[in-house]
């Protein structure tokens, strides 16, 4: 599978300090890790040092099932970066995991960029593996079900 | 506040001047404006990280006693209002007593706001949105606008009347980029998406330039050559968890002033109906609709028939917004130009001027976290 967009966009890298690195190592196994407090057991996005609920510093990743509704989107047009002067529209989702304690996830959706977009429509991951690009990442994608 | 000055305006890369020299100039133009020497200056307040430092400024004005300087946390042009609040607050409590209220920015110099970063790699909560072309302003905010036009049903012509409106206040502004440049209907629906919901004139513009105001405790009003304009309230701040990152905001269909504008009319002891006219911070229209129906203007269900370009302009209008123009037609000065604007319609003093203006309104920065908003009032409301 070809990735979504041209290449030549940011790739990202876990942060330095190993808040969110279980998400991004996750995803190289095609799973989808969040953070969990081990003392209250509530999800929590994005990463952060304490639970927001309990205020627990003992916070761990549990992988959770990649699937979601569509919460929000955009069909974005203009290019701001040099990497999608070719591109044309694209779209960009808002994914909400009920499971989850409702956390969000920024992804693209996958498939015609024309596509109607309906808030609320059930999605799951595609993982889309940059294994070429050095240091080699995945970017967790979404498609309608 | 007593004095009010500004560079001229221009596109982003045009400016003649290097961005301290504008802050210098606007400092100098508000002094003038409000009859004092720069010497009697003793604080400066400001947000977005302005890099025209106050001791910078100090040191080339010659100020001799610096007894302020605040910087209001984050929030992009959701300062453009707490600024203000900063300040009064400072002078309330006895910490100054000539206070410059300050935004300099130059995009040509610095970098424009609406391009997305040349970084190789990125970490941290950008590292969540950039792989995925989710880059610029505009696409930070298209998803809440387009959750709480799908949550309330609004129409597209709801944000074009805000556009109409602000296009249509230009054309009597000479201080405006968009000055003999005006805007229809059928520019505005042929114009090309940047990103839906948004129009190319849905988006604010990017400048370079500065904008200054003098500020005075309200005892010493008389003193100055202006007519009385009070500050009746100014707050700022943001609702549960706004800040949460890659888009977990709890509230995401709201412009974050749920929690924040009740709080700056128990402050003003006003309501909504008391606002004679509103300066609306444009960094997009759809958050020009948000954040007036959290300040009590009208209702998500009313929405579609409260904004018409008829309700919005100067002349007749039921509520007159963005009277200089604002940030989509006149120049983005990271919104303390519409907070000038809003001491001017108090003044008698607008290019659009409404009549019998005695309470003023300012929102600035919807959808971002900490968002602010003030309250002017002319003599008769003290």
């Amino acid at each position: 599978m070809s990735p979504y967009l041209l290449p030549g966009l940011p790739a990202p890298a876990p942060s330095p300090d190993g808040l969110d690195r279980p998400f991004w190592d996750g995803l190289k196994s095609e799973e989808l890790h969040l953070q969990r407090c081990n003392a209250c057991r509530k999800f929590q996005w994005g990463a952060e040092w304490c639970c927001h609920r309990c205020y627990s510093f003992d916070l761990g990743y549990d992988p959770v099932l990649a699937e979601g509704v569509l919460f929000s989107h955009q069909r974005i047009w203009h290019p701001v970066h040099p990497a999608l002067a070719n591109q044309g529209p694209y779209v960009v989702a808002l994914v909400e995991l009920p499971h989850a304690d409702n956390v969000r996830i920024v992804g693209n959706l996958l498939g015609d960029p024309m596509q109607p977009l309906v808030i609320g429509a059930p999605v799951r991951a595609v993982f889309e593996h940059h294994s070429d690009a050095e240091p080699n990442y995945t970017l967790l994608q979404w498609t309608l079900i | 506040m007593v004095g009010i000055g500004e560079t001229p305006y221009y596109k982003w890369g045009q400016s003649p001047d290097a961005e301290f020299a504008l802050a210098l100039k606007a400092v100098l133009a508000a002094c003038e404006n409000a009859g004092i020497s720069p010497k009697q200056i003793d604080g400066f307040s400001s947000y977005s990280n302005d890099r025209s430092e106050a001791s910078r400024l100090a040191a080339a004005l010659g100020i001799n006693d610096l007894r302020l300087a605040v910087m209001q946390w984050g929030g992009g042009g959701g300062g453009a209002a707490a600024a203000v609040a900063n300040a009064a607050a400072a002078i309330a409590s006895g910490q100054a007593e000539c206070v410059i209220v300050l935004r300099a920015l130059a995009q040509g110099q610095y970098g424009r706001f609406g391009q997305g970063s040349r970084a190789r790699t990125v970490s941290g909560p950008g590292a969540h949105t950039l792989p995925f072309g989710l880059m610029s302003a505009a696409h930070m905010f298209a998803m809440r606008v387009n959750r709480f036009m799908h949550d309330h049903g609004v129409h597209q012509e709801a944000l074009r009347a805000v556009a109409l409106a602000s296009y249509a206040h230009a054309q009597n502004n000479p201080r405006a980029l968009m000055y003999g440049r005006p805007l229809d209907e059928s520019a505005y629906d042929a114009s090309r998406w940047i990103v839906e919901p948004f129009h190319l004139f849905d988006c604010c513009q990017e400048n370079d330039g500065a904008a200054a105001m003098v500020l005075v405790a309200a005892e010493r009003a008389k003193d100055f050559p202006h007519p009385g304009c009070y500050i009746l309230g100014a707050v700022s701040g943001s609702h549960h968890r706004a800040g949460a990152s890659v888009h977990n905001d709890p509230s995401y269909a709201t412009s974050c002033f749920d929690t924040v504008a009740p709080r700056l009319f128990d402050m003003a002891k006003i309501t909504p109906g008391d606002v004679d006219v509103l300066q609306s911070y444009e960094n997009f229209t759809g958050g020009v609709v948000m954040a007036m129906v959290e300040h009590g203007f009208c209702t998500p269900a009313q929405v579609n028939d409260f904004f018409t370009v008829e309700n919005l302009i100067a002349i007749g209008g039921r509520l007159p917004i963005n009277t200089s123009g604002g940030n989509l037609a006149e120049a983005y000065m990271h919104g303390l130009g519409l907070t000038i604007e809003a001491v001017r319609q108090v003044w008698g003093q607008s290019t659009n001027q409404v009549k019998e203006v005695d309470v003023s309104l300012m929102i600035a920065g919807p959808m971002v976290t900490p968002v602010s908003s003030c309250v002017f009032g002319s003599e008769a409301t003290v």
